[in-house]
């Protein structure tokens, strides 16, 4: 899922000045998984603007609204009357649903609610640790299904660096060595002879650094 | 001594042709200054003349901005020292690399160190996007493939002189797991390193482990393997060393020793010369890369006592 947390109120607040009507919208799908962004969040969000609003000169309404998700146009449209009725719209979704109702709605600021952190799994209650930096070019094949580029802090492609010391990374010893990991699952599959090869240079154009990428499905256009 | 065929040599650089005439070589270190000031470089190489083969220049170490390697590198040359150029991943893409490749064997620079690099959390511009387009591992590839086949990393051909360096790798006895270590030491050797500096000994038991391991797969006889020393100043810098650089082992009994010592400086010269010693009775150790951080001044008395002056001359 895509994991995120919400910016401080105080920074929502300053992103709104000047708007007198509001709308929170939250998304049905990560954000909501990650108790980021769901119909719990967005109430707690409003709730918090609506009171540290209070006592200050301007009037602020602030109405509510969740879509199953942000990133899909049909469910955005459902917004449609809710945005006619306001100045502005904080969305507590991923950089994608902020910017699919900005596409949508064209007159209206949208502000993100939600710092965007990454593609994660819950690794417990509460906490979400990062597994996907979204490269374009899957390598978990050739890793034991554990990925040096989103988990190993210097995206090596042939690890452990000289940092990784009792399976913690040097950069934090609440870090697990993501090579470490691969180690040990390799050799519990009895697949440690992968690790003699050289895995070549990556490819970096099938990730952001080829520019903004697109997939297109020959089949499924219409 | 050696079983590597002496005397060839592929680049002009010292600490090769010393490797290769099968003497004990020994390299020094010097971290740039965090300025722009060109004297500091001469002021601390003075106490490197005719006691090292070669002094590698460190890149940005810890993450922290310095001089660059080359620039510096270039300097240390001027004033008739020979310099280990190190180069990370973590500042450059591989277009940068090899732009800067290119510029240091036009400036007479002949020897290359490559590195991971630190991450960038450690220094004082945490807030810096890192690199690392490419690993360690394909670093050394890439610089052998521009002087050998006299090809850039794309595959298209250099359009003239090729960049000639003596190519070396870190490598890290006292990192985990420690299995793998020599396996990852194989690859670098694969990637074409041709000679390797360890990180600081200090736990002599478990470097001479690793280099029987190193031995066991004949990797002594295709890289020439030099073990990394630190002269330690005082028992608090071998605790923070202990504490606060990742991959370091250091023997409590040392830092006791430290303490008790009471002129620890020379306590540390000492145990310096006593690893030195130790290392060299090991099979397949072919030298020495002395790093005296901000103690440049120890390195003479140091070479002297383990019986390594005079350097060969063989320019």
């Amino acid at each position: 899922m895509i994991v995120a947390e919400r910016k401080a109120i105080s920074d929502i607040l300053q992103m709104i000045e000047g708007a007198g009507r509001v709308l929170v919208v939250g998304c049905g799908t990560c954000v909501t998984v990650c108790l980021a962004g769901g119909e719990k969040e967005v109430a707690v969000c409003a709730s918090l603007l609506r009171l540290q609003n209070q006592g200050e000169d301007r009037d602020l309404t602030v109405a509510e609204a969740t879509i199953e998700r942000q990133c899909e146009w049909e469910f955005v449209r459902e917004l449609d009357e809710l945005v006619a009725d306001c100045d502005a719209i904080v969305s507590l979704a991923c950089g994608a649903g902020v910017q699919t109702l900005a596409a949508q709605f064209e007159d209206t600021p949208v502000f993100p609610g939600l710092n965007t952190q990454f593609i994660g799994i819950p690794e417990e209650q509460g906490v979400w640790t990062e597994h996907c930096l979204a490269c374009g070019e899957c390598v978990l094949d050739k890793t034991g299904g554990i990925c040096p580029i989103a988990r190993c802090a210097k995206t090596i492609l042939n690890g452990p660096c000289g940092g990784s010391q009792d399976g913690k990374c040097e950069i934090n010893p609440e870090t697990d060595c993501a090579w470490q990991l691969i180690f040990d699952r390799l050799k519990r599959l009895g697949r440690l002879h992968m690790l003699e090869e050289i895995e070549p240079p990556k490819n970096w154009s099938h990730s952001s650094d080829g520019g903004p990428r697109k997939v297109k499905r020959e089949d499924m256009i219409l | 001594m050696t079983e590597r065929p002496t005397g060839h040599t592929n680049t002009n650089s010292n600490l090769e042709r010393v490797l290769a005439a099968g003497e004990f070589a020994v390299c020094g270190e010097l971290g740039p200054p965090r300025s722009a000031d060109a004297e500091v470089i001469a002021d601390h190489a003075r106490h490197f003349h005719g006691y090292v083969d070669a002094v590698n220049i460190t890149d940005n170490q810890t993450a922290i901005v310095r001089m660059s390697s080359i620039a510096a590198g270039a300097l240390l040359r001027e004033v008739g020292l020979e310099p280990v150029i190190q180069m990370t991943c973590r500042d450059r893409n591989r277009l940068a690399q090899q732009a800067d490749l290119l510029g240091a064997a036009a400036m007479g620079l002949n020897t290359l160190l490559c590195l991971s690099g630190d991450h960038q959390v450690f220094g004082d511009e945490d807030t810096a996007r890192n690199v690392y387009d490419i690993d360690s591992m394909h670093l050394l590839q890439m610089v052998r493939k521009m002087r050998d086949d006299r090809q850039f990393m794309s595959g298209t051909d250099l359009e003239g002189a090729e960049p000639r360096f003596f190519v070396g790798a870190a490598a890290n006895p006292f990192a985990d797991p420690f299995e793998f270590r020599v396996v990852r030491l194989a690859k670098k050797v694969a990637a074409g390193a041709e000679f390797i500096q360890t990180q600081a000994v200090y736990d002599v038991d478990r470097f001479a482990r690793w280099m029987e391991a190193a031995r066991d797969m004949g990797l002594h006889e295709k890289v020439s393997i030099m073990a990394g020393l630190v002269p330690p100043k005082s028992a608090g810098a071998l605790r923070y060393m202990k504490n606060n650089v990742s991959g370091m082992r250091i023997p409590e009994e040392l830092i006791r020793r430290m303490s008790g010592a009471q002129d620890p400086k020379e306590e540390g010269i000492q145990i310096t010369v006593e690893i030195i010693q130790q290392v060299r009775e090991i099979e397949g150790v072919r030298g020495v890369h002395i790093m005296p951080i901000m103690w440049e001044s120890a390195l003479p008395e140091i070479v002297s006592r383990a019986g390594l002056t005079p350097r060969p001359d063989l320019s």
